[in-house]
């Protein structure tokens, strides 16, 4: 056996066209050594979960800047529960108010990060927290 | 997701994915495997979206492996091919794996013949594989496909003669996409002189196609071309021979690298390290060693 690749999917759901971010962190993710798929702009929780299943991902990274995470995230959750991917680390990103933080860490996202964070944080946390 | 998580396994050369695949051979051998391959920003993974909704419109399911290459630094990568794919994603009928080619010594095409083989028993009528055609490794893996499309686009230079270097060769059907650009016609006409000179060719003429994928043109006739490439595998029994080469191909390359293994393994425990300061003391050859690891691994 090879020692296994992390595998991460970054993903803009809804309808921001800003993909700046998820840009610089999906390399950032590869030059942690991780396998990162991007999935374009503008997707729906729907194809989100779908590609993070087929893909078979440790991790779905969620790059949201359109206000609208107390709604897209929580979603993804509980879709990927539904499908039976439930043990996938969800985290996000973006421009997240931190009195939102607490409500979407209890909707199941593991962990949030907000501007400014530097990008060994979100690397981190994911090589301590993907079961393996 | 048994899917999904199978070829996981088998890129991570779990023990489990070879105990499946031992199962699931018998039941390979249904789907048709179109190789796609050109150079980077040739528009391959819009074609391949284009030509995934052509083959649905025909009933037929579809699964895409799409090979981006591996950082050889940090062995990263970034996978971007489903970008131009993600209508696909909530059609039953299609399954999309992105892989990274991961750098080691066959390691991309064991396991990504592993997925074709998953793909392939799980009922998919055509796999469709996406590489970049630059590498060994890349055109290994196209050149184990049925058909093998070749695309490239108008403007690049010196890239036909990078093509009449690597995968002239193994081209059955070759694409000139972004055909709305100027100089799509002298790509054109450059391939086919190239393609005559091309000797044993055989009995099938590569065609030529011109596409717009962005604007879904010419992707019916390159769906028929496909199907004309099948017909004349199956009816001249060629199909068979490719095949036939495939699984020869693949069966040593996995014998190799098990015995590889076993080598490496061996030389490490044969105090190594001290015989390779004697070869570089002079006071052994190298030639001499290797007669004799072979010899003792003979016996």
């Amino acid at each position: 056996m090879v020692e296994s690749k992390i595998r991460v999917l970054v993903a803009k759901p809804g309808l921001d066209g800003h993909d700046r971010g998820a840009k610089v962190i999906a390399r950032a993710f590869r030059d942690a050594g991780f396998e990162v798929i991007y999935t374009g702009l503008r997707q729906t929780p729907e194809q989100i979960v779908a590609a993070a299943i087929q893909e078979d991902v440790d991790v779905v990274a969620i790059s949201l800047l359109s206000g609208a995470h107390n709604t897209l995230m929580p979603k993804i959750v509980n879709l990927l529960k539904e499908k039976g991917a439930g043990d996938k680390l969800v985290i996000g990103g973006g421009v997240i108010p931190d009195d939102d933080i607490p409500g979407l860490k209890a909707a199941g996202i593991a962990e949030v990060f907000t501007p400014g964070t530097p990008t060994s944080v979100p690397i981190e946390f994911i090589k301590a927290n993907v079961k393996k | 997701m048994a899917i999904a998580r199978l070829i996981t396994k088998a890129e991570n050369e779990d023990p489990e994915a070879t105990i499946a695949l031992r199962q699931l051979y018998p039941k390979t051998g249904r789907a048709f495997l179109v190789g796609i391959t050109g150079p980077p920003g040739s528009g391959k993974s819009t074609l391949t979206d284009k030509l995934v909704k052509e083959l649905r419109k025909r009933n037929k399911t579809v699964g895409v492996i799409a090979v981006d290459p591996s950082s050889p630094f940090t062995g990263g990568a970034i996978l971007g091919d489903r970008i131009r794919m993600s209508d696909l994603a909530l059609d039953e009928g299609v399954f999309i794996r992105s892989m990274g080619t991961r750098g080691s010594l066959g390691g991309l095409s064991q396991a990504s013949h592993a997925a074709i083989k998953i793909l392939d028993a799980a009922g998919f009528d055509y796999i469709l594989i996406e590489t970049v055609g630059v590498g060994q490794s890349e055109i290994d893996i196209v050149k184990t496909a049925d058909t093998t499309v070749v695309v490239t686009v108008p403007g690049l230079g010196d890239d036909i003669q990078a093509i009449k270097a690597g995968i002239m060769e193994i081209g059955d059907i070759f694409v000139v996409n972004k055909a709305d650009r100027d100089g799509a016609d002298r790509v054109v006409i450059e391939l086919s002189q190239m393609l005559e000179l091309n000797q044993n060719m055989g009995e099938w003429f590569p065609p030529i196609l011109k596409t717009v994928a962005s604007r879904n043109e010419g992707i019916i006739q390159l769906v028929e071309k496909i199907d004309a490439h099948k017909d004349f595998l199956n009816s001249s029994g060629e199909l068979i021979i490719r095949r036939k080469e495939r699984i020869s191909n693949e069966i040593f390359n996995l014998i190799l690298k098990r015995v590889s293994v076993e080598i490496m393994r061996k030389l490490a425990e044969d105090n190594w390290e001290n015989e390779l300061a004697e070869i570089l003391e002079k006071r052994k050859n190298p030639y001499d060693v290797i007669d004799r690891v072979i010899k003792e691994l003979l016996q």
